[in-house]
């Protein structure tokens, strides 16, 4: 009872972990169709925001929930004006584009804070259910990524921003004869996804040593589960990120954390072999 | 300004000879040391230590009046916690700049990288960290602890403070994977079970689904030979868990890039482990050794386990020119051979002349504080798992890591 509660916990925590990941790429590529190279690096970047800020003696959640994404979005902003807008509807030369912009932040972030692991400890403590301890910080990270999918739905959903977005996604040319400045919500667009990668770091920050080349980790991961959850946004990243968490930790439970990884991957290839245009293609049709 | 053939091939001669020249005068002075270090990456805790030991010992050597009458230059380069760059600046050392000696290599992995491009080339090579054991090569000198001075130590020690029953979470490389089964025996040996045994490879940083599993499967004891600052997220989120005063914990390498130091002392209490060398060590030697690293680095004590061996392997060559007498590589390896012993902050270590392993102390210890404070000392462990399968007395030709069966 106590285990199967532990291990419930855990595949929850890993489909909120992967959610979280995938944000911010789902907006960026998945809606915007930018293929961001330099997303693991915008997440790293959100990582050593929080490391700074705590470090300069704010509190641990501000800079986490607050100031990363905040530093990571103002960075996107700068990006997208100097960078990405020139290259919208062009995927290769975004792709090259961002992959350059990937060493850039890599090489920076050696140059500021060395080429070395950091970390802070996570700051919430753990507690026990039945005979076993389970993080506290897994909750915290549940928690976060269930808000997020709430939020995006909302906004996408519930607000005229989200809406003139979705529709400046589908149609430019309509949005901006109906007089919405296509430039300035593409712009806008992409602020969030930064932001949202910059949340996705900074709330990982705690459970890993963090190196410049951190992001590496997170690319691949991001990239399967948006490419794999299709065409709607939120169905999307949620269906996708349910199936690879439960695969990943069902595995790593029954064997080792070596083939959870592996079995992840295999379930991703065979997902994109059945449905190659991602599960929302088949399940969830219509859905945001 | 006109320049026809003649005066063209003159000059670039004169060039040429001229350049050449300083390097020609340089090579006959001075003795060159070439060091190869992670000092920056994931295993820059590791590595910078290891390069100021370095320089600490070269500029002890060069302040006594060098070896031969000749002083000690170092070609250092940084690896960059990147196994690749390993060949090739092992190319480089051995071949453009012909160096005498090269130390270096800290993770397994790196030294057999470039062990064979040592022994092609015959440059003498020292590697000088805690290691799997089972190298036996002439042209390699190890001076770090190998399982059966550590490990034969460290399991009785830790089942001793807690029970019979044992989990073993190792670095997946050849480190991690022979060292678990070092562990398995001893742990076999003292009447005990290994009830898991789980490998991570080196950017694995998330533990929480391995830290249930381990509580399924409620050992006494978990012993943790990881690697890395990945790694080291495993001892934040095993006392993050609460674990941390429920199963004790052991390992053969924490501490060894000073991690006892980063992880806060709520983390790092009790942890057991065995080493040849503390910065808690009470002996006149260390507290000299101590006071020269700071000197030389402005206060700095970041010195750790494999920092103080690197020093020894320094040490060692130099006591190994300075007998031989000369340079050459052959003369050196008899010299080291007749089992020359230096007095290291460490205390003494010896060649041993069948394995060209170290004959050295083990201190078993526990961290308090972000301390290693010393338990028990265990005085000149000889290298035992490597002289049961290694004899370079008998067979100088060998050239294999043996690894042990169970």
């Amino acid at each position: 009872m106590d285990l199967s509660f532990v291990i419930l916990v855990e595949v929850l925590y890993a489909i909120a972990s992967l959610v979280l990941i995938s944000a911010g790429l789902a907006v960026v590529f998945g809606m915007m169709k930018v293929i961001n190279l330099a997303h693991g690096e915008f997440m790293m970047l959100g990582g050593y925001a929080t490391i700074t800020a705590v470090g300069l003696g704010v509190n641990v959640f501000v800079a986490m929930l607050i100031i990363a994404p905040l530093i990571v979005g103002l960075i996107g902003l700068v990006v997208e004006r100097l960078v990405i807008r020139h290259l919208y509807g062009r995927l290769v030369d975004t792709m090259l584009a961002t992959w350059g912009l990937s060493l850039v932040f890599i090489g920076l972030a050696k140059m500021i804070f060395g080429n070395t692991t950091t970390g802070i400890s996570t700051p919430i403590p753990g507690f026990a259910v039945g005979n076993y301890q389970i993080s506290g910080y897994n909750f915290f990270i549940i928690l976060v990524a269930v808000a997020l999918v709430i939020a995006m739905f909302a906004v996408l959903r519930g607000t005229r921003a989200g809406l003139i977005a979705r529709g400046t996604m589908q149609r430019a040319d309509m949005a901006a004869a109906l007089g919405y400045s296509p430039d300035r919500i593409y712009m806008a667009t992409f602020f969030c996804g930064s932001a949202l990668s910059g949340l996705a770091g900074a709330v990982l920050a705690p459970l890993v040593g963090l190196v410049p080349t951190s992001g590496g980790a997170y690319i691949a991961k991001a990239f399967i589960t948006v490419i794999a959850g299709g065409p709607s946004l939120i169905a999307g990243l949620v269906s996708s990120a349910a199936s690879f968490g439960f695969v990943n930790q069902i595995f790593t439970f029954a064997i080792s954390p070596v083939i959870g990884e592996v079995a992840l991957l295999v379930a991703a290839v065979v997902v994109l072999r059945l449905i190659p245009q991602g599960i929302t293609s088949r399940f969830f049709k219509g859905k945001l | 300004m006109s320049l026809n053939r003649r005066t063209f091939l003159g000059r670039s001669a004169a060039l040429a000879t001229t350049s050449l020249m300083p390097m020609a005068v340089l090579a006959a002075d001075s003795i060159k040391l070439g060091s190869i270090l992670d000092t920056s990456g994931p295993f820059d805790a590791y590595g910078k230590p290891m390069d100021q030991a370095m320089r600490l010992a070269v500029s002890e050597i060069n302040e006594a009046g060098g070896l031969l009458g000749r002083q000690v230059e170092v070609t250092a380069y940084d690896t960059q916690s990147d196994m690749a760059l390993y060949s090739q600046y092992g190319q480089q050392l051995t071949r453009q700049d012909q160096v005498d000696v090269v130390h270096g290599g800290i993770l397994s992995a790196s030294r057999e990288a470039i062990r064979q491009t040592m022994r092609k080339t015959n440059t003498l090579y020292f590697y000088n960290v805690l290691y799997e054991g089972g190298v036996c090569d002439r042209n390699i000198f190890i001076n770090g602890v190998t399982p059966a001075q550590q490990v034969e130590a460290l399991v009785p020690y830790a089942m001793k403070n807690s029970g019979k029953k044992v989990y073993i979470l190792a670095a997946d490389y050849n480190y991690g994977q022979i060292t678990a089964r070092w562990i398995q025996k001893f742990v076999a040996e003292n009447g005990g079970e290994v009830v898991g045994t789980d490998f991570f490879p080196l950017d694995v940083s998330d533990f929480g689904s391995t830290i249930a599993k381990v509580q399924t499967a409620a050992p006494d004891l978990v012993i943790a030979p990881l690697v890395g600052g990945a790694h080291l997220s495993f001892f934040r989120q095993w006392a993050a868990a609460g674990m941390k005063d429920k199963i004790a914990l052991a390992s053969t390498t924490l501490g060894v890039g000073n991690e006892h130091k980063v992880l806060t002392p709520e983390e790092g209490n009790g942890i057991m482990c065995a080493y040849n060398y503390s910065q808690e060590l009470d002996t006149a030697e260390n507290a000299a050794f101590k006071a020269k690293w700071a000197g030389m680095f402005d206060g700095d004590q970041s010195m750790h386990e494999i920092a103080v061996s690197h020093y020894h392997g320094i040490n060692t060559w130099a006591e190994g020119v300075r007998q031989a007498g000369s340079l050459d590589r052959m003369a050196i390896i008899e010299a080291l051979e007749t089992g020359i012993s230096i007095t290291g902050p460490g205390g003494k270590v010896t060649v041993d002349p069948k394995t060209h392993h170290a004959v050295l102390d083990v201190h078993l210890m526990k961290m308090q504080d972000q301390k290693m404070e010393v338990v028990e000392t265990l005085p000149q462990r000889q290298p035992v798992d490597t002289q049961a399968v290694c004899d370079l007395s008998a067979n100088p030709d060998d050239n294999t890591q043996y690894e042990i069966d169970i």
